[in-house]
């Protein structure tokens, strides 16, 4: 039993906006549905099954249900932070493999750019059962718990801002090519390192952006693909992984990949050789170089040597990653930059990225989620696609 | 065991004790660091919780620990946000207790800078409201 071959991802939608002030979010997630919609070539009529999370506003899949008018006979509100809307894919795979649904549809939207709501897990956090236990430290949002990791990660291997840099340079390069990049200035490892320390080890540049904006997705049956006339995505696998404090027994130089990981690989029946492009979650670039190290594209403690030399940069890397700029310089729309990874890997698997940063014939593609905190408790989703014909 | 310090210039945001967490508190009020252990299994539990997720044991007992530790990881703050601001640079650390489990703590009473990881520290009880929460320093000449 598996998803491989059950679903395709047949429409994606980027909301182009980076500031929205004069969109609420509800609407931010309905102009996305309707981007990914119009994509497919379907209408929210045909939408079966809808999934969504923490950002959604209101009752989640029930308030927007209703707001987007939608009949559904499947619906799912997982929440794993950023790494949601990546194991959405899969989780919709199944339900459409199952018979639920037929065509399903993810949202994502929020503004935490200009204001408004935050997403729903955030506001939940006080009554989290940790809180007595965490809430004390003046933990700067999310940076501080990766910062945490990233200390770890450089006393057990030798890893140097300098190499963490480096990710953050390919990323702009991608970036300046895409028009809606909220930074599309390419920036060099020097520029890096004299960016303001946030919080050490890491600094400013180290860091996503926060930016408004949405996007969504539509997986569908394999009969309905059948039907629309344009380029259709297969998924071939998908692996998600909660990671825990481990009853205080953390283990910093890890995440959740290590398990998510093979779990997609095996699902999918391919290797590490067969990934033509990845889409890997770039909250911090300490999240990428672990990430890579736990999917297993380099062995443990050896992400900072593995990024090095443009190893990243598109096309012509080793591993061209992030070719949309990726959350670090592009968009991180609602602190959540899950969907942007699924939406990144579909362009380059129809050969719609930007022709300066298309992986030539890409194949096969893997998008990575993180979500939560690497420094505590954490979601990690890893999704495997495939051309139409793979 | 360890000494008590009056409340340094960082932030204490109280504490807000339940039914599972309450013995912990206690012993923060009289200056002791009262852990959990599972009854069945003898894991010490991180954080204080009335369950073993080694062994799925519903009932603990609580010890005093030594307050003794080693850091894990650090990082030094410095854009804090809202009452933290003006209190950068400051550092947040796992601290590994001899015990076992890795806490979540600040390193007080230490200049940011000279905090590293695999220093040896204590713990410090500082007033949080009616509360005490548990800090940490490091040992004399660590």
């Amino acid at each position: 039993m598996s998803i491989r071959g059950k679903a395709y991802v047949a429409g994606i939608f980027e909301h182009p906006g980076r500031e929205l002030p004069d969109k609420t979010t509800a609407q931010i997630h309905a102009e996305s549905a309707a981007g990914a919609l119009a994509d497919a070539g379907l209408s929210f009529s045909d939408v079966d099954g809808y999934f969504c999370a923490g950002d959604a506003p209101g009752f989640g899949p029930l308030s927007m249900a209703d707001y987007m008018g939608l009949s559904c006979s499947y619906v799912d509100s997982t929440e794993m932070g950023g790494s949601t809307y990546v194991a959405h894919v899969g989780h919709a795979a199944s339900a459409i493999g199952m018979g639920k649904c037929k065509v399903a549809l993810i949202t994502l939207g929020g503004k935490p750019r200009t204001g408004g709501q935050g997403p729903g897990g955030a506001g939940r956090i006080g009554t989290a059962p940790e809180s007595n236990f965490e809430g004390q430290w003046g933990i700067p949002g999310a940076v501080g718990g990766y910062a945490l990791a990233a200390s770890r990660h450089m006393y057990e291997f030798g890893t140097t801002s300098e190499q963490l840099a480096e990710i953050k340079v390919a990323a702009s390069i991608h970036a300046q090519y895409n028009p809606n990049a909220f930074l599309r200035k390419v920036v060099s490892v020097e520029e890096v390192l004299d960016s303001p320390m946030v919080s050490s080890p890491l600094r400013r540049m180290d860091c996503c952006v926060v930016t408004d904006g949405g996007g969504a997705l539509v997986v569908v049956a394999p009969e309905v693909a059948a039907q629309l006339p344009g380029t259709k995505v297969k998924v071939l696998g998908h692996g998600e992984a909660p990671k825990h404090t481990s009853n205080g027994r953390i283990d910093l130089t890890h995440s959740g990949a290590v398990w998510s990981g093979p779990r997609a690989f095996s699902e999918a029946g391919v290797g590490h050789a067969d990934i033509d492009y990845a889409s890997i979650y770039d909250s911090f670039t300490i999240t990428v170089l672990m990430t890579l190290e736990d999917l297993g594209f380099c062995e443990k403690g050896k992400g900072g040597e593995f990024v090095s030399d443009g190893a990243l940069v598109s096309p012509g890397g080793k591993l061209p990653f992030n070719t949309d700029g990726g959350g670090l310089c592009n968009n991180h729309p609602t602190n959540r930059g899950g969907i942007t990874k699924v939406i990144e890997a579909v362009r380059q698997l129809r050969g719609e990225a930007h022709p300066q940063v298309q992986v030539p014939d890409c194949q096969i593609a893997l998008a990575h989620g993180t979500g939560g905190s690497l420094g505590t408790r954490m979601g990690s989703a890893t999704l495997i696609l495939g051309q139409e014909d793979s | 065991m360890s000494t008590t310090a009056e409340t340094g210039p960082l932030p204490a945001p109280e504490p807000d004790p339940n039914t599972e967490d309450a013995p912990f508190w206690a012993g923060t009020a009289e200056g002791r660091l009262m852990l959990p252990r599972c009854t069945r299994c003898a894991t010490v539990i991180w954080y204080p919780r009335q369950f073993c997720s080694e062994c799925s044991g519903q009932d603990v007992e609580w010890f005093e620990a030594s307050g003794r530790g080693t850091i894990y990881a650090r990082t030094v703050v410095h854009r804090a946000q809202g009452p933290w601001r003006p209190a950068a640079p400051y550092v947040i650390a796992y601290v590994e207790l001899e015990e076992g489990p890795r806490v979540l703590t600040n390193i007080i009473e230490v200049d940011p800078d000279t905090v590293q990881v695999g220093q040896e520290v204590r713990a410090v009880f500082v007033a949080a409201g009616p509360h005490k929460i548990v800090r940490f320093t490091p040992e004399a000449g660590a």
